[in-house]
């Protein structure tokens, strides 16, 4: 599934960083750097990114600009990342987050 | 202990044209957004605005958000992003979690003269069953997605309320090359400007009038794969036997918003309850001074509107911080607010802006009531 916004009226696409590859719960996928790293999971068809702590419910994308925290994922070993306001660094690891997963 | 002028709290229009201001009259500027971009909301809206040219009609959002940061970057404003303020304390203390390069935070102690609080406002939510499955997001939250990370929240879009912010992001949805299946609407009629209503209806999109959504549908991926909707009565209830299901893969709310409160609460400046204006708001007088001396407000904050307003606004917030700093005489800030004042007089024309001009003068009127003059943060 590829969600990218290729073609649009009145908005230029191009993305400004370069290609980078990214690992989400061991899958190697694309992403370019510097985009939100919640945006390149979701192109990848990636919708859930966290599960919560009492009844297990999957939770993901909510308000986009950091304010919920439903998007919160493991991150390079740090847990509670608010994946819609961090950046993509080439070679990043992220991992869907159990509960308030402690982090390593 | 870093020491600053005027910390501005938000870099959306309203944080933006405060920091600007304040820095044009010679104030040092700290100004903090815990987003990734400077600008706030603008970026995401890529639609023209309506009123008149020397409201910047005709041009789009993103245009203006660039303007900004461009005065902002010739002006000697520090900017840190990917920083959140998550505390205000008496002699105007703050502590902010700074983001560094490196990706890391670090948690920074500051002290600045005076507090500009610009940050915005958030979408409100509705609660149906299964609100919460992955795939369930505020309209605004697809729109970010669109609009600036250009990526699709999902193929088929099923669309929650039919205000302005519902109306624009269905077309802008469709724009980007979404599916938006249906609107739905509990009111007996649309609630935003007829215009944009009518190019979602050109499109062949239905607008489901007197309907709601009951129930998110969850598929066996554990994300939303349709949703049920119902006819309301005229108490808002839905009606046994009405239902019907969509297919779809996102549900979007657009059910308002209201401005987001934390850190004028933090701050302890005093409150009042305005619906209009999306809920509760600081008191503020024609500075934007709130309660608490040296704490100003501006945009979103002080009740959902919209670019421009907050833009004015902020400006005079930045005008009422030079004039306390002494960088201002008393004389020359108040011509200048009085010319935004006039602005922001025509700027709240109109079917929706009138009633928000009278909510203004309400608000006013209770802070020369309640407060007079403001006192230093407890
Ligand atoms: C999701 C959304 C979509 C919108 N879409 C439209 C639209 O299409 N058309 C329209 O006319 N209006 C729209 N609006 C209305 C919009 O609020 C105004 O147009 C305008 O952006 C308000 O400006 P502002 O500067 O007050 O707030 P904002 O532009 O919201 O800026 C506030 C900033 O403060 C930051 N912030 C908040 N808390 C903190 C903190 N503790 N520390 C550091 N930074 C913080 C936020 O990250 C944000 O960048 C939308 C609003 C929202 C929330
Ligand atoms: S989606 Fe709400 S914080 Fe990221």
């Amino acid at each position: 599934m590829c969600l990218r916004v290729d073609h649009h009226v009145i908005l230029d696409c191009t993305h400004v960083g370069d290609e980078v590859e990214i690992t989400v719960d061991g899958k190697v996928i694309k992403a370019y750097e510097g985009e939100p790293i919640l945006a390149a999971i979701l192109n990848a068809g990636i919708k859930i990114n966290r599960y919560t702590v009492k009844r297990k419910e999957p939770r993901g994308l909510f308000c986009g600009i950091g304010q919920c925290t439903d998007c919160a994922m493991v991150v390079d070993g740090k847990a509670n990342v608010r994946t819609c306001i961090t950046p993509v660094k080439a070679g990043m690891v992220i991992k869907t987050q159990d509960g308030l997963a402690k982090g390593e | 202990m870093l020491e600053k002028d005027v910390l501005v709290i938000g870099a959306g229009p309203a944080g933006l044209a405060a920091s600007i201001e304040a820095g044009k009259y010679g104030a040092s500027v700290l100004l903090v957004d815990l987003n990734m971009q400077p600008g706030g909301q603008l970026f995401k809206q890529i639609h023209k605005f309506f009123g008149s040219s020397a409201h910047r009609s005709g041009t789009r959002g993103y245009d203006i958000g660039k303007q900004l940061l461009k005065e902002a970057e010739e002006s000697d404003v520090e900017i840190w992003m990917q920083s959140t303020v998550i505390g205000i304390f008496p002699g105007n203390k703050i502590a902010i979690e700074k983001g560094l390069d490196s990706g890391e935070k670090e948690m920074v102690t500051m002290q600045a003269k005076k507090i500009i609080i610009a940050t915005g406002a958030s979408e409100n939510a509705i609660r149906f069953k299964g609100w919460t499955t992955p795939g369930v997001m505020g309209a605004g939250a697809a729109q970010t997605m669109i609009n600036v990370n250009h990526v699709k929240p999902g193929q088929k879009i099923v669309m929650l309320g039919t205000g302005n912010v519902g109306l624009i992001v269905s077309y802008q949805l469709m724009q980007a090359g979404c599916d938006v299946v249906s609107l739905i609407e509990a009111a007996p009629k649309i609630g935003g400007y007829a215009v944009h209503a009518a190019k979602i209806r050109r499109a062949g999109v239905p607008i489901r009038l007197q309907h709601t959504i009951i129930e998110a549908k969850k598929g066996a991926d554990g994300c939303v794969c349709g949703c049920v909707i119902a006819q309301v009565d005229e108490h808002f209830q839905p009606i046994p036997g009405t239902e019907e299901t969509i297919a779809c893969d996102t549900i979007a709310l657009a059910a308002g918003l209201k401005p987001t409160m934390d850190l004028v609460k933090l701050a302890g400046c005093k409150l009042t309850f305005n619906g209009p204006f999306g809920g509760y708001i600081p008191l503020h007088n024609e500075r934007m001074e709130t309660s608490c001396e040296g704490v100003f407000v501006a945009g979103d904050t002080t009740g959902v509107e919209e670019a421009n307003t907050a833009l004015e606004e902020g400006k005079i917030a930045g005008i009422s911080a030079a004039e306390d700093l002494g960088l201002l005489t008393a004389d020359a800030a108040s011509d200048k607010r009085a010319e935004i004042w006039d602005r922001l007089h025509s700027l709240r024309l109109g079917p929706f802006g009138e009633r928000r001009m009278i909510e203004k003068e309400v608000v006013m009127d209770e802070y020369k009531e309640r407060i007079g003059t403001p006192s230093p943060i407890q």
